[in-house]
């Protein structure tokens, strides 16, 4: 026991001189880090407001996006009053009508609901491809080669000729099964999906192979791990970050793209909002209403600014090496 | 080098064969009909002989078979016999279109000068843009100027084409009325008020899809540029006594092109895409145009073909940059 003592005094010169700060975990540290990133604070923000917007909208504003109201039709939004006092405007319908009378609020909710549907359900598809493949590519020597070769294979497909080739030739069948609405929704989330997972498997393969060396997941494998209980218990959670990343990548993707196939006339059925349908039915008539072009458009690009924003937040402070400085 | 080159070419043959299988594949699981447009009142025997008469009647290796065979035999024989007035192909069948009845290479031979002006335009015009601003951008870190080109370059990353072209529309034709609004393929330069002209309407596709390339482009270069900033050799090239203009013009902007240049060159088959949504809108009558009203028209020949083109530029150009790599930067042997 004195002994010990003894040791002990020999190292004073290592003991901590002041009181020990409380300890910090990983996920609080990363917090600091992202506030500190004012343009990802604000996109973070943005999106949850837009996210809130489509969701909780309905509730407040309660007119039905496809409930016709022809008396009131190509009503002006309000704020044209500032510059044009005889603008055909009415209190009751702040962003106006359109050629039939809908109220333009409500179907940008509604649109909304449709595009970040859309974007998040196809990113977590993409994502859990990309995944799958660049774990089973990373962990297993034997499946490395062909999955990298498919996915070189993938990426030198001609991704938007795929895309709108498969959306009108898989159509029908999908809309006869799933109905107009559903069926579409189903086909644009699998393809997109299915065309965007390998910039994640790539990434996740590479980290995969530099951590597997290390020596926590020879220690894993000693005691008797299995392969699976290691890629979920140890690997995993050790390439979130990276994932997390490429999940806000995908996700401002996903929603230009569904945009852009709506726009181009292949995306859902005509009386279903989205954002980039509403941008593509407007744009006869912008001479006369610009508005219905520029609020959609606006929307589509805030979000898809304040996702890449998010983006660069979180690679920032989710990369050890950048926190803290 | 060469060697390596050669080795590229014949493995991204494989490649090549396996993406027109796939593409071909997914046309064929479609269950769209090419006849659907055909009058109901053409008795369905008749409807059958125009089915055969389009190849439809043969099983599906015989047709994918047919379609390798007109698209890398048959076309090149065409393209000889064009330029040197040889006759190979004579009586050989080509890939036509179901639409018009004509080979769809002629077709692409017409649309393609169209794209080409545009996208190549824009293309140029990004770069031209992209590699100032990158390159001040690094220079002066952190700086306004900096702030102000990562602002714009995730405003360029974020408008898709769809919304910056119809802006510009509404800005520039509808209330300053500065440009026309759509691309007059017709229009023929003949002398300086036609040159204008041409030049006017090209302004807004050229600018929507280059405020894109830009916005990339500015990106990597400034990274590039940053990285080598720091590096040895420019504190030695300082401490020669050189000019600070040509440590960073010629020093560290010869080093740093060396990945912007792959970067440029991996983008190129990127814009062609992107072009389809620009052609769109600003009705220039491209490739990418004839994609769209092929597919509206269910003329798979066309799709088919088309597809492939652009599956080989990016196969092709793949190529190029990891060639261009080695060429330029000495510390990389592919051997």
């Amino acid at each position: 026991m004195t002994d010990q003592n003894a040791e002990i005094e020999t190292f004073g010169a290592l003991k901590d001189k002041e009181p020990q700060k409380e300890p910090r975990s990983q996920w609080r540290d990363v917090w600091d880090q992202f506030r500190k990133h004012k343009g990802a604070l604000i996109g973070g923000g943005f999106l949850l407001f837009i996210t809130l917007f489509v969701l909780i909208g309905p509730l407040v504003w309660q007119v039905d996006p496809k409930a016709l109201d022809i008396r009131n039709k190509d009503l002006r939004p309000v704020y044209t009053l500032l510059w044009d006092s005889q603008a055909n405007v009415l209190w009751s319908r702040p962003f106006g009508t359109d050629n039939l009378g809908r109220d333009i609020m409500a179907t940008l909710i509604a649109g909304g609901q449709a595009s970040l549907a859309v974007g998040w359900a196809a990113m977590i598809l993409s994502l859990v491809i990309g995944t799958m493949v660049g774990v089973t590519a990373g962990y297993f020597k034997r499946l490395d080669g062909i999955l990298m070769r498919i996915t070189d294979l993938f990426l030198s497909l001609p991704i938007l000729p795929l895309l709108l080739v498969a959306v009108t030739l898989f159509r029908q069948p999908l809309r006869a099964t799933f109905g107009p609405e559903g069926g579409m929704f189903i086909l644009i989330v699998g393809i997109i999906g299915i065309t965007s997972w390998m910039p994640t498997a790539r990434i996740v393969r590479g980290e995969i192979l530099a951590l597997k060396e290390r020596e926590f997941v020879l220690a894993a494998r000693s005691i008797g791990t299995t392969p699976f209980l290691i890629i979920r218990r140890h690997l995993l959670p050790n390439v979130i970050s990276p994932i997390m990343v490429s999940a806000t990548l995908g996700l401002a993707t996903a929603i230009i793209t569904e945009s852009a196939l709506s726009f181009l006339g292949v995306g859902f059925p005509s009386d279903f909002p989205t954002w980039g349908k509403l941008l593509s039915d407007a744009v006869p008539r912008m001479e006369e209403f610009p508005e219905r072009v520029m609020l959609p458009g606006i929307l589509i690009s805030l979000t898809v600014l304040s996702v890449n924003y998010l983006g660069d937040g979180l690679r920032d402070a989710l990369d050890p090496r950048i926190r803290g400085r | 080098m060469l060697t390596y080159t050669i080795r590229r070419l014949f493995l991204s043959l494989p490649t090549l064969l396996f993406i027109s299988l796939v593409i071909f594949l997914l046309l064929q699981l479609a269950p769209g009909d090419p006849m659907a447009q055909v009058p109901l009142t053409v008795p369905p025997e008749v409807k059958e002989r125009m089915r055969e008469a389009l190849g439809l009647g043969e099983p599906v290796h015989v047709q994918y078979w047919k379609w390798l065979v007109q698209f890398f035999w048959v076309e090149p024989q065409v393209i000889i016999d064009n330029w040197f007035g040889t006759s190979f192909s004579e009586g050989k069948l080509r890939v036509l279109s179901w639409q018009t009845r004509s080979p769809v290479m002629d077709i692409v031979v017409q649309r393609m000068p169209q794209t080409l002006w545009v996208v190549g335009m824009s293309y140029i015009v990004g770069i031209l843009i992209a590699l100032p601003i990158g390159i001040y951008s690094a220079y002066r870190q952190y700086s306004l100027f900096d702030q102000a080109g990562t602002f714009v370059s995730m405003i360029g990353f974020s408008i898709p084409p769809f919304f910056s072209g119809v802006l510009v529309i509404v800005i520039f034709s509808v209330n300053l009325g500065w440009f026309p609004s759509i691309y007059d393929t017709t229009h023929v330069v003949t002398d300086w008020a036609s040159f204008k002209v041409q030049l006017q309407q090209m302004v807004m596709p050229v600018m929507v899809l280059a405020l894109q390339t830009t916005a990339q482009i500015s990106r990597f270069m400034r990274a590039s540029m940053l990285d080598n900033l720091n590096q040895d050799y420019v504190r030695t090239a300082r401490a020669k006594g050189l000019k600070e203009s040509v440590v960073v013009m010629v020093h560290v902007l010869r080093n740093s092109m060396i990945p912007i240049i792959t970067v440029i060159a991996l983008g190129i088959p990127a814009i062609f895409g992107g072009a389809i949504i620009t052609e769109t809108l600003f009705k220039v009558n491209g490739i990418g145009q004839l994609l769209l009203t092929a597919l509206f028209a269910n003329d798979l020949p066309m799709v088919m073909t088309l597809t492939f083109i652009f599956a080989i530029l990016i196969v092709l150009f793949n190529l190029i940059a990891d060639v261009l790599y080695g060429v330029l930067d000495p510390r990389i042997r592919y051997d």
